[in-house]
């Protein structure tokens, strides 16, 4: 009885295994347009953090005032008392530059994204747990990545893609005083200034780990044909262990 | 060359001549309208015009957000150190008596204001933050004359586009455009929190632009300048023209 019925399954993976559609071009082209924004966005936002390593909560806090926490790591300015006998570089000027331009490129594209998501059924097919992805697994990880996510993958691509992103741009506009200005509420709802920045360095440690999973999991269900297929769209050398 | 290809490069040429085309318009009009920033050029110019086109078409009428009294900041931080120089000290010593500031540039009347007389026009207070581009923030109640009862008294010639001011300190100074030099709540600053603004916070005068990060907000101003172009008057640091955010 097992036999029989894990021979059809075996056929029907070889038979899609040789060449099978994985990723459309807008998922493949935002995705990477993404990944390299948010390496940006990392690299220039560590050095901001830098030259005030320190977090608060409510509307204001500086050297004066005690902070909620403090990062273990040198700063960029001698106000700041860290505990090491040395003041590294300012780099604020372009790091700021940089992580907005990131910013504009991220936004712009993660609309793309979730326009194309809604408009061609991305979300509902892909991502939006169904009946019959309610699987667990991980025992069938790769084959199961090679041609759909389970339910932990989609509810974990959902959580970051309209949780985390949103609340980083949110979280990060409302540290802007003229956006402020026009619409204050989107500071006040967090309690002022300084939460929505430590808001803001929550969400992008999150973004971070899941970021180190991500790429975790790739190498797992298999480097090469993974990348492929985020790369060329197509899943090519798939093969059934026995 | 077959007719597909020829179509194919007529319409291509056609559509990319309307993009070109689309562009220069949009761009001549977001000049004429003041949405393009002075670092527009160089590999970040893209966002930073997308940040201050947003930004000036989203702020035409928005008020820096004011608080509470209960809300100032018992430690507000005073970053940096005041002037050590003779003259500054002589100033100081004399209670900023002599202190002057001088308008000049795109002005009808160029002119020079001591404090007294600054201090005897129409004052406005308000309790705004001071947000650092480094991270920090305090909240205190800064009273001064608003930066726009200035430039009335001098008249602003019609071409103005940028008003320049200058620290008293050696190559410190910063530009906003008429958006932001006209906004009421952008003040020269003599005041903190019901006595004369302290040294360490500029005294005896500061310009406040709460709707801008505090590199914004330049100490010991002694000097301004209301000119068309900012090619002269580039800071020498490289950090972004507009600081909204």
């Amino acid at each position: 009885m097992a036999d029989s019925a894990w021979v059809p399954r075996l056929a029907t993976s070889v038979a899609a295994a040789t060449d099978t559609p994985r990723h459309t071009a807008v998922v493949r082209v935002t995705h990477w347009i993404t990944a390299l924004c948010f390496f940006a966005l990392l690299v220039s936002g560590v050095e901001i953090v830098i030259s005030h390593p320190r977090f608060y909560w409510g509307e204001t806090g500086n050297v004066l005032t005690p902070s909620l926490f403090d990062l273990p790591i040198p700063s960029s300015r001698d106000a700041v008392q860290t505990g090491y006998g040395y003041v590294l570089p300012d780099q604020n000027g372009w790091s700021r530059y940089l992580h907005f331009q990131a910013a504009w490129v991220a936004v712009l594209t993660g609309l793309l994204y979730v326009v194309f998501g809604v408009l061609a059924g991305h979300f509902r097919k892909n991502l939006i747990p169904a009946g019959a992805d309610l699987s667990w697994r991980f025992k069938r990880l790769a084959e199961a990545q090679a041609r759909s996510y389970n339910v932990l993958q989609r509810l974990t691509y959902l959580f970051v893609i309209f949780v985390l992103f949103p609340l980083v741009i949110w979280t990060g506009l409302a540290m802007s005083p003229a956006f402020a200005s026009a619409i204050p509420a989107v500071v006040t709802v967090f309690g002022g200034q300084q939460s929505a920045r430590t808001i803001h360095f929550f969400v992008s440690v999150f973004l971070v780990l899941f970021l180190l999973v991500h790429i975790v999991m790739v190498c797992l269900a298999g480097f090469r044909s993974r990348m492929r297929a985020m790369i060329t769209g197509r899943v090519v050398s798939y093969k059934e262990q026995p | 060359m077959s007719n597909v290809s020829r179509r194919k490069l007529i319409t291509g040429g056609l559509a990319a001549t309307a993009g070109v085309s689309g562009l220069a318009v949009a761009a001549r009009l977001a000049n004429r309208y003041g949405l393009i920033p002075p670092d527009y050029g160089g590999i970040y110019g893209a966002g930073a015009t997308l940040t201050y086109a947003s930004q000036r078409l989203l702020t035409r009428h928005s008020m820096a957000r004011e608080f509470p009294r209960s809300l100032i900041s018992k430690d507000p931080f005073p970053n940096g150190d005041p002037p050590h120089d003779q003259d500054f000290r002589r100033l100081e010593a004399g209670d900023f008596a002599d202190w002057r500031l001088a308008v000049e540039g795109l002005v009808a009347r160029p002119a020079s204001f001591s404090l007294a007389e600054l201090k005897s026009y129409p004052q406005r207070s308000q309790i705004t933050h001071l947000a650092c581009e480094e991270g920090w923030s305090f909240i205190a109640e800064w009273t001064g004359v608003p930066l726009s009862h200035v430039l009335e008294l001098v008249g602003i010639l019609p071409q103005a586009k940028y008003v320049v001011y200058y620290s008293v300190q050696r190559d410190w100074w910063d530009s906003v455009d008429m958006a932001d030099a006209l906004h009421p709540q952008t003040l020269i600053t003599y005041g903190m929190n019901g006595a004369d603004l302290p040294v360490g916070h500029g005294g005896p005068l500061r310009v406040r632009a709460p709707r801008q990060l505090g590199y914004k907000s330049i100490k010991h101003v002694n000097r301004l300048l209301v000119t068309d172009s900012l090619k002269e008057y580039w800071p020498e640091s490289s950090y972004s023209w507009y600081a909204g955010i």
